[in-house]
């Protein structure tokens, strides 16, 4: 290169170049783990699409949705398969807790696949030290929430680790769920044309955990926003039979879900930042941290990717059930420029919207 | 608080803004003119909000040195991650500082290494954390313009009511003007005015600013962080050029004073003195352009209580923050922009903060440029 600096051409070049690059394909360059490997964003994606999924690499996991689909033999019926784990703190926040989030999740990764969720494990990592009655209170909220999810917890572990080793306590749940009939629901699966759907308005719970860290003091009524998704998606499901993708927006926000969509269906999404339903409790929150809410985590909302001849259906479909009143149209999908997000803005100008890179906030889920 | 997101909503409009988009156009009519917008915060709202997208081509915006993260030296970041690495010690920062590379990484590598690096909205929690934590070392990251300081001073001023003896502060600040001055003398620098700090402003007033349209004949316009404040504020410095009265203007009147805010420069100058001299990222050295602790605050200051190591690191060759720090270039135009400089793996510390103009085109302005290209903005809209 001799050349003092870069042109415009080259530097499209090279952006392209990297975008293409970045498609299915993750380079893991850190040599230890930092709290970004944790985050969602693209961090996380290069750590586990970069080794972890390489090494495990097997035609069920390497979809790489939200659950695993698993084929019966000799059989019609499918099954759906996930698991998380939840470190969030505080354990306790405005609106929920640890356990609720851990049964709510799960729930949620089988629901927007397209699964009724049915069983759910649940792993317990406890610390040395911890209070019993806070134990005897979170597994008592696990269980109103599988009850309200209509799941049963049927397997289950305890361990106790020296004080120092956990942070009070880690929550590890996976689920089990049936396929009732041959809905194929993916982020392959967006088509340029189709519309953008939100569950609800976002943001409410990653702030409402922020939050509750001692060091804010930031007074505000947010609460988490955590709920099972099973209820609202089946209603949705119910309405219509177009519906290409669903997908939960809990770490990395609804930019990060976006983003792999958009990746995944070699598409180009473009969401009206007007449309975006967001608190304005939420909103504030965000301009004072200097936080975009799209990449907040939410706990009980998700994104639905559906063609256009039946968004209108699908939002009634959501809006006529009672956790999905504030669902609306925030977007479409477009053809190029392929594998970006970009917002609208409200002034009538444009950004790019990006995955979340890495930050340093503390633990949310 | 829903009164006040509302108070925000009116400076977003975008029925408004675009009338002042068109007027801009119309007394423009098609001449060129490079506006410098100084502050970081200005740079940030302009990507957020597409304001670039509703400006006639014409009129192009300078992204300037105004972000306290992107010129702090790779020195002055190694010898924060040496002080945090120091045994028994808590090493508090804004969360932004957290990435951004030093000559052997960052403070997160530095955490995840195991020093104990936490990250705090305000340096009262520094104290609150070293009151705490008696037996260990706390030391405070300050960083920032003049906006940032009064909050250390205070922190400073508190400290020593209370004879807290494990805290102390790690001082970057730096000064406005003098850094407005070094673009101004810069000989490759082409530029018809400023859009001028707004935080930094309410602290230190407007008097400071008149030298740069008295002696170097250019106008300035103080604007809020708003979409309109800043549209507004471009219109103003055009009718500057219209009426041929160069003068530095007060847009930001809801928050800003002619004589600033007397506390606040009452407690800087209590608690810190100019430095002879200080570094910037890709700026060198420049006069009288930081702050650092008092003598009578040495206790306090965290350069005479650890041993740091004070080296100078030349920035990465290919990296060419000085140049975008100018405005010389386009960030797009430095050769490792986006390529080996990503948000993810910065070389430059203009892509580390949301707030760096390299990082602002990365997040947000690359589709502005595709579509220079394909012409996309037509077919998207």
């Amino acid at each position: 290169m001799t050349e003092k600096f870069q042109t415009l051409d080259k530097a499209l070049e090279n952006l392209e170049k990297g975008r293409r690059a970045r498609k299915g394909k993750f380079y893991l360059k850190d040599k230890t783990i930092t709290l970004s490997h944790g985050s969602g964003g693209t961090a996380s994606h290069n750590l586990i699409g970069g080794m972890i999924g390489k090494i495990f690499s097997n035609p069920i996991l390497d979809k790489m949705d939200d659950s695993a689909i698993l084929p019966i033999n000799g059989s019609d019926t499918r099954l759906a398969f996930t698991t998380d784990s939840y470190v969030v703190s505080p354990i306790f926040f405005p609106g929920g807790n640890i356990g609720e989030i851990a049964v709510n999740g799960t729930v949620n990764d089988l629901a927007v696949s397209g699964a009724d969720p049915l069983w759910i494990s649940v792993g317990l990592i406890l610390e040395e030290g911890f209070p019993i009655a806070e134990l005897k209170k979170i597994i008592e909220s696990m269980q109103a929430a599988a009850e309200k999810a209509g799941v049963h917890i049927v397997t289950g572990d305890t361990k106790v680790v020296h004080r120092g080793s956990a942070d009070k306590i880690f929550i590890n749940t996976a689920g089990i769920g049936i396929f009732q009939d041959q809905i194929s629901l993916s982020s392959l699966n967006a088509e340029p044309g189709d519309k953008v759907l939100l569950s609800g308005p976002i943001g409410d719970h990653g702030i409402a955990v922020m939050l509750a860290r001692e060091a804010l003091d930031i007074e505000t009524d947010i609460q988490s926003d955590t709920a099972p998704l099973n209820g609202l998606i089946h209603a949705l499901l119910d309405a219509t039979k177009a519906v290409h993708c669903l997908k939960d927006a809990t770490r990395g926000g609804v930019a990060t879900v976006l983003n792999e969509i958009a990746l995944n269906s070699n598409v180009a999404i473009a969401i009206e930042e007007d449309s975006v339903p967001i608190r304005p409790e939420v909103n504030g929150a965000c301009e004072i941290l200097g936080l975009d809410p799209l990449t907040i985590a939410n706990e009980g909302r998700f994104i639905a990717i559906v063609a256009s001849e039946d968004a209108e259906t699908a939002v009634r479909a959501l809006q006529n059930h009672p956790q999905g009143s504030e669902a609306c149209i925030i977007g479409e999908v477009l053809e190029e420029p392929e594998g970006m997000v970009f917002l609208r803005t409200a002034l009538g100008g444009h950004r790019v919207l990006d995955m979340l890179v890495g930050d340093p906030l503390p633990r949310i889920c | 608080m829903k009164e006040t997101m509302k108070y925000v909503d009116e400076f977003r409009n975008g029925n408004l803004a675009r009338r002042m988009a068109t007027e801009i156009t119309n007394i423009s009519k098609g001449q060129k003119f490079k506006f410098m917008e100084v502050c970081g915060g200005h740079t940030h709202t302009i990507f957020k909000h597409g304001i670039e997208d509703i400006l006639p081509e014409n009129i192009e915006m300078i992204h300037g040195p105004g972000c306290p993260v992107c010129v702090l030296p790779m020195g002055r970041i190694d010898d924060a991650i040496a002080i945090a690495k120091t045994e028994g010690t808590i090493f508090t920062t804004f969360g932004d500082m957290m990435r951004v590379p030093g000559s052997q990484g960052s403070l997160l590598d530095a955490k995840a290494a195991g020093a104990d690096v936490r990250f705090i909205y305000s340096p009262l929690d520094a104290l609150k954390i070293a009151r705490q934590n008696p037996k260990k070392e706390v030391v405070f990251f300050a960083i920032g313009f003049e906006t940032t300081a009064p909050s250390t001073a205070v922190t400073l001023l508190q400290a020593k009511n209370e004879d807290i003896q494990n805290f102390s502060v790690f001082c970057n600040h730096v000064t406005i003007i003098p850094t407005i001055k070094a673009i101004l003398d810069s000989p490759d620098l082409r530029l018809d005015g400023f859009i001028g700090p707004g935080h930094v402003s309410m602290v230190i007033g407007l008097r400071t600013y008149q030298f740069i349209a008295r002696d170097y004949q250019k106008p300035v316009v103080i604007s809020g962080f708003e979409p309109l404040d800043i549209i507004q504020s471009i219109l103003m410095l055009l009718k500057q050029y219209q009426t041929g009265k160069v003068v530095v203007e007060n847009q930001y009147k809801r928050v800003v004073r002619p004589e600033g805010n007397l506390k606040s420069l009452e407690v800087i100058a209590q608690t810190m003195e100019l430095r002879p001299y200080f570094e910037w990222r890709g700026l060198g050295f420049i006069t009288h352009s930081a702050l650092k602790i008092r003598s009578d605050f040495v206790q306090w200051d965290a350069e005479e209580r650890f041993e740091v190591p004070g080296l100078q690191v030349a920035d990465p060759k290919a990296c060419q923050c000085g140049e975008v720090l100018k405005g010389v270039i386009k960030p797009w135009e430095c050769k490792v922009f986006g390529t080996a400089c990503t948000p993810e793996t910065p070389i430059g510390s203009c892509m580390v903060s949301p707030e760096g103009a390299c990082a602002a085109y990365f997040n947000y302005g690359r589709l502005s440029m595709a579509s220079q290209r394909r012409g996309l903005l037509a077919t998207v809209k």
